[in-house]
């Protein structure tokens, strides 16, 4: 299953008691296909920045959730840092979506005024944190992908686009090493470690698949030179993921039911939550300065 | 069985950064880790999170023979008094610039 | 002023405190290795305790924001903030380390509810106000604290304020321009900001501790130069920094009786509630329970993560071991 192919209209419209006149079914459904792949402009390269953008806000607001409650002070400040690091990348990535778009959207409003229907985010950054061995997993997968990708988002003919991924490439070489790090003292650690890391790396998996899932997005901005089409990584990915794996005694789980769907904004029951949260003073006070 | 491993018992690491390439690597301070790689993470994250430091030193801190206070007069007020070993202690004739 | 010999006081103990207080009259730094009266040691471990404890249950009223903060900026500046408050708990535990107390004793103390930390942290964060208000308040008030902790006479502890008094800068300003922005801003924001000074003003008063006329430690503390300045001292330097900064951005302190003293050049106020003050302390403030239990909870939920990261450089031990 996937949400790669066209999804279906909805059974009911909305004002049906007062019925307009209807386009032909065929032509809203051409609608609707543009609004999946590119559905908050209709711009791939907006399209792209909001993914890699999104990525980075939601799983940086996940992470600062442990603030104050990690299990030792130490990683306390380093979960806080990986934290900072995505959201200032996200912030980067959203400023130039919004100057991109050209409808005058700051970084703030696109963070804080989409619905989750219009954020691009995949579905493994919105999961709810879990106990540690999630949360290091999570950011190991991510990393692993994150790591290739800014390599090649450095040589992007979008030169802005190049300058935060040559910098978001340092700062994920470095998520990486500190997520490795853990996933190897986890898995090769106590038998409560190993088995709670194995769980955790069996619960994820269904979603490491959307890393690198790609659509006419891809296609379009690879063809451009702004991006690497992110299929490509898949092996890379998971040849790195297969090494920590084993060095950490931990058995890569089959394949099964995957997930797919953020890329166009379809997500899971969590991100919801994660907005309302995230969002809930801003559109208080809509207008306000802070 | 929590008690015995608050991390506090790991071992102690003291930590020497490096502002500047050429300057001397300064003690900043100490942290506790269970190996070299978390001892260098660690002191990354809690040393280095203003910039400033190009480079990081973590040394076991009982690897470390210090002087002892009672030691600090044998050791140390002989070489604060050899006063030739200073500059100072030369006189130069007016105008000559040794270097 | 009394020093009462201990029982166990011999005449070698008299000449060596002679010569410890003679050092630290001439200015000097006693370091670790240093002989020093059983006291010193004891109040610095009591003082430097409640002080790393309070950085890390400071983190929890702030952090209660985080994923809230309303705008991008706000909230890497927030997370950086509390992250350099776990950063400060950090060094400071490490600094009493050196008195030979271990970090885990001293959280088994917090943990058990025994230990003392800043009583202000056991009020809670209502509004976004509240977190401009605490970086203008209460990091405002650490700084004046910690300013002169400084120069403790205690080389580590000194060394460690000297490290945080740096960082504590950037979260007084943080807080000030939240709290400045929000004074310009809607009619909303200005009466979320006057709430939120409202309920912090006398529990930052309240954070430089009782009056000296019932401060017990005081006058050794200040002789062994662990306390540069009294209580009071300090109080009086927070709140004559502090009515200027809110006449600047128009925000009313709660007490009617807060007047320049001209002749004095200094801002007298009302008199501060002890009762409340001392019922906090002693357990009965809103959230004591609630805070304790979060960081314990931290450390509980932490154990097996601790204990897999020992298991593993263990083993990791064995095995370089076998191999050579
Ligand atoms: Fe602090
Ligand atoms: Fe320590
Ligand atoms: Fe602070």
């Amino acid at each position: 299953m996937g949400y790669g192919t066209l999804p279906d209209e909805p059974e009911f419209g909305a004002g049906s008691d007062a019925p307009a006149p209807v386009a032909p079914l065929s032509d809203r459904a051409a609608k609707v296909v543009r609004t999946a792949t590119s559905g908050i402009a209709d711009n791939p390269h907006v399209e792209y920045l909001l993914r890699l953008a999104d990525d980075r806000l939601i799983l940086g607001q996940r992470l600062s959730e442990w603030c104050g409650h990690a299990p030792i002070l130490e990683e306390d400040i380093a979960l806080a840092n990986i934290a900072l690091d995505l959201i200032g990348e996200a912030s980067l990535l959203l400023a130039h979506a919004g100057e991109l778009e050209g409808h005058g959207r700051t970084n703030d409003q696109l963070a804080y005024f989409r619905d989750e229907t219009a954020f691009r985010n995949v579905q493994l950054v919105e999961l709810p944190n879990g106990d540690f061995a999630e949360t290091i997993a999570r950011v190991f997968f991510f990393s692993a992908l994150q790591v290739p990708l800014l390599e090649q988002l450095e040589r992007s003919t979008d030169a802005t686009l190049a300058g935060i991924a040559a910098k978001a490439r340092k700062e994920a070489t470095y998520h990486l090493r500190h997520a490795g790090d853990w996933m190897l003292k986890l898995g090769d650690g106590t038998d409560e470690s190993h088995a709670r890391l194995q769980r955790a790396v069996e619960h994820l998996w269904p979603y490491v698949h959307e890393l690198t899932w790609g659509d006419a997005v891809d296609d379009a901005l690879a063809a451009s030179g702004v991006a690497a089409d992110v299929r490509l990584l898949a092996g890379a990915w998971r040849s790195s993921v297969e090494r920590v794996a084993q060095a950490a005694t931990i058995a890569l789980p089959a394949d099964g039911w995957k997930a797919t769907g953020g890329r166009i904004g379809r997500h899971t029951e969590h991100l919801g939550h994660v907005l309302a949260e995230l969002q809930s003073l801003t559109r208080a006070h809509p207008g306000a300065t802070w | 069985m929590a008690n015995e491993t608050t991390g506090s018992q790991w071992p102690l690491w003291e930590v020497f950064t490096q502002a500047e390439t050429g300057d001397p690597h300064e003690h900043a301070g100490s942290l506790h880790a269970v190996d070299g790689e978390q001892a260098i993470q660690n002191a990354r994250d809690v040393f280095g999170r203003r910039g400033k430091v190009v480079s990081l030193w973590v040394v076991p801190a009982e690897a470390i023979v210090a002087s002892v206070p009672s030691d600090a007069g044998p050791m140390f007020e002989p070489g604060n008094e050899a006063a030739y070993r200073h500059p100072q202690f030369y006189k130069v004739p007016r105008g000559v610039r040794i270097y | 002023m009394t020093m009462t010999p201990t029982v166990q006081s011999t005449p070698e103990d008299a000449t060596k405190l002679a010569a410890f207080e003679a050092r630290i009259a001439a200015g000097e730094h006693i370091e670790p290795k240093d002989w020093m009266p059983e006291r010193y040691r004891r109040q610095l471990i009591r003082m430097m305790s409640q002080h790393a404890h309070s950085e890390c249950v400071g983190m929890l009223p702030e952090g209660n924001w985080i994923t809230r903060a309303p705008s991008l900026r706000r909230k890497m500046t927030l997370l950086a903030k509390v992250q350099d408050e776990a950063g400060h708990g950090h060094y400071i535990y490490c600094a009493t380390e050196t008195l030979g107390v271990s970090r885990d004793e001293l959280l088994d103390e917090l943990h058990a509810g025994k230990a003392k930390y800043s009583s202000i942290f056991n009020y809670p964060t209502l509004t976004w106000a509240d977190i401009g208000v605490i970086g203008w308040f209460v990091d405002g008030a650490a700084i004046v604290n910690q300013t002169v902790l400084a120069k403790a006479s205690y080389g580590p502890y000194a060394r460690a304020m000297i490290r945080i008094c740096k960082e504590e800068n950037f979260h007084k300003r943080q807080g000030y321009e939240i709290c400045a922005v929000m004074s310009q801003g809607t009619d909303a924001q200005k009466a979320m900001l006057q709430d939120a000074v409202n309920r912090w003003w006398w529990p930052s008063l309240m954070m430089f501790g009782p009056p000296d006329s019932a401060s017990s430690n005081s006058d050794e503390l200040l002789r062994w130069k662990v306390k540069r300045y009294t209580n009071d001292e300090l109080r009086q330097r927070f709140v004559n920094l502090t009515v200027p900064q809110a006449q600047a951005i128009n925000v009313a302190l709660p007490d009617p009786d807060l007047a320049y003293d001209p002749t004095s050049g200094s801002w007298r106020f009302g008199a501060i509630d002890w009762n409340e003050f001392w019922a906090v302390v002693k357990g009965h403030g809103p959230l004591n329970r609630e805070r304790v239990a979060a960081r314990k909870a931290a450390h509980d939920d932490g154990a097996w993560v601790r204990a897999a990261a020992e298991a593993h450089a263990a083993k990791r031990a064995a095995r370089s071991t076998a191999a050579a």
